[in-house]
């Protein structure tokens, strides 16, 4: 593995040996083991241009864990921010000597830019790039799917998984239909019209317009952030509407299978696509999503600086 | 290793030659271990991993008590990490009585270089300070690279560096033997 852009990247093995090196990194992790050495004397350097505290956080802590040094760039405060080209910027960033750079951009396919544009020798991981694709987050979500449903191992096979809202502006959406239809389950999106993307009826799942018939037979639930910031028109009447027809609430949550589980990718709006008392609910598994966020990072960041460069 | 026509090289433990050489090593260990209360074997994946197993059968089969098992995964401690592609990760397994002051028995099926002795040592201390660390292999075949020998050999069998030792045990390969090939 050279680069991580996109989830389609990855082959079915590709992605069971994330999968199966995050399980190792996630033991060592629970038996102690606050530090491994294979990063050691790599440097990452996390290139934010965007806002982002759990990615940025989740990556640096993956690559302190491996002992890499971590160089944090984020575009506000820098010389970005005076104007800098992404060219130029990567060429500082390789005359520095980085051997892997993490970025999210708001423009999608810049990862791809970078890693292809023979500006930087090294590996590039994509962070989340514009409404295009998050692949960490597609694999830390088949992760805690794998461990809740499939004991923590192989494939998901016959697994349904129903990602809900805002899919039209969602990186995790689209990296998540990729890799789970990869792994063999079945993903069905539920979503206004308005916020459904345009060309979704050739992505390899289901659409529906209906939460509620959706629900039985799922075993996983991934509600999606309502993305505001990004919102530049009337994509729906109200948040109250939108909250009535997609929003998790209890009584929605109730009719869930006994043994299914509800995910956000965060940050959530409480009260707007999940209500409060379905996020700390028991089957709400969020908060476990950050932590192996962490540990499906460290398998990426493993499996690309890990080895030999020349592959 | 998969043999595609005829099998190269020869048979030179058998599966009753292991057999008796594990029995004997749990003696050894049962006798300078005063009794193996205290003892944690830890083996090294893959095939180090399943002889701790049987050798810790063994033991406790002899004294009447469990012995603790457990396995330790050198893979990121190696000192050859960058010299082929990422390798993937195999299971560490602590005992749930730890390893902190306890007398821990490394087990790996062929002792060569020493360097993976090396790792698992630097392995190890991530995850506690055991009162003595001993070696314990089922071959040594000599070429050290490192001041480090075994405390229990089950087979010395001198080797040239161009031969090759193949540990197959049936938990992995099917079948118990340890074969001798000339490298082509």
């Amino acid at each position: 593995m050279k680069h991580l852009l996109s989830a389609a990247d990855l082959s079915y093995e590709d992605a069971i040996l994330v999968l199966d090196t995050a399980k190792q990194l996630a033991a060592a992790t629970e038996q102690g083991v606050g530090k491994l050495p294979p990063l050691r004397g790599r440097t990452v350097v996390n290139l934010f241009y965007e806002d982002s505290t759990r990615t940025r956080i989740s990556f640096e802590a993956a690559a302190k864990r491996l002992s890499a040094d971590v160089i944090n760039f984020s575009a506000k405060g820098s010389s970005v921010s005076k104007g800098e080209s992404l060219k130029d910027t990567a060429l500082t960033l390789e005359a520095m000597g980085a051997d892997a750079v993490v970025i999210r951009h708001n423009s999608s396919g810049a990862p791809h830019r970078l890693a292809n544009a023979g500006w930087i020798s090294g590996g590039v991981v994509n962070a989340g790039d514009g409404t295009h694709e998050h692949p960490t987050q597609a694999l830390l979500d088949a992760f805690t799917l794998r461990n809740h449903l499939r004991n923590g191992e192989g494939d998901l096979k016959g697994v349904n998984v129903t990602i809900v809202g805002d899919v039209l502006h969602s990186r995790v959406a689209r990296s998540n239909v990729l890799l789970l239809n990869t792994l063999g389950a079945k993903v069905r999106l539920v979503a206004p019209p308005t916020l459904l993307p345009y060309g979704v009826e050739d992505w390899d799942c289901e659409v529906s317009y209906d939460l509620d018939a959706s629900l039985e037979g799922s075993d996983a639930v991934m509600m999606l952030r309502v993305q505001r910031e990004r919102m530049n028109a009337a994509y729906f009447p109200n948040a109250h509407e939108y909250s009535n027809r997609y929003g998790l609430n209890v009584t929605r949550m109730n009719r869930l299978s006994e043994s299914a589980v509800v995910m956000h990718p965060g940050p959530m709006n409480r009260g707007m696509e999940i209500s409060a008392d379905v996020a700390d609910s028991q089957r709400s598994v969020i908060v476990e999503q950050v932590a192996n966020g962490v540990s499906v990072r460290m398998a990426v960041l493993y499996l690309i600086l890990g080895g030999s460069e020349s592959m | 290793m998969t043999h595609d026509f005829e099998p190269q090289g020869h048979v030179v433990l058998d599966s009753s030659d292991i057999s008796r050489a594990l029995t004997r090593l749990a003696h050894e260990i049962i006798e300078r271990t005063q009794g193996a209360s205290n003892l944690t074997l830890m083996g090294i994946p893959t095939r180090g991993a399943s002889l701790a197993t049987r050798l810790g059968d063994k033991i406790s089969a002899i004294q009447g008590s469990p012995v603790s098992v457990g396995a330790i995964d050198i893979t990121m401690y190696r000192d050859d990490l960058r010299s082929r592609p990422a390798r993937a990760l195999l299971p560490t397994t602590i005992p749930p009585e730890g390893i902190e002051d306890r007398l821990v028995i490394l087990v790996d099926d062929v002792l060569f270089s020493g360097r993976t002795i090396r790792a698992a040592l630097d392995a190890l201390s991530e995850h506690g300070r055991p009162q003595l660390v001993q070696l314990a292999v089922l071959v040594d075949r000599g070429h050290r690279e490192l001041p480090i020998r075994a405390d229990y050999v089950g087979k010395n069998l001198p080797t040239s560096r161009s031969e090759k030792i193949q540990v197959n045990l049936v938990e992995h390969d099917g079948i118990d033997e340890v074969r001798i090939e000339r490298e082509s």
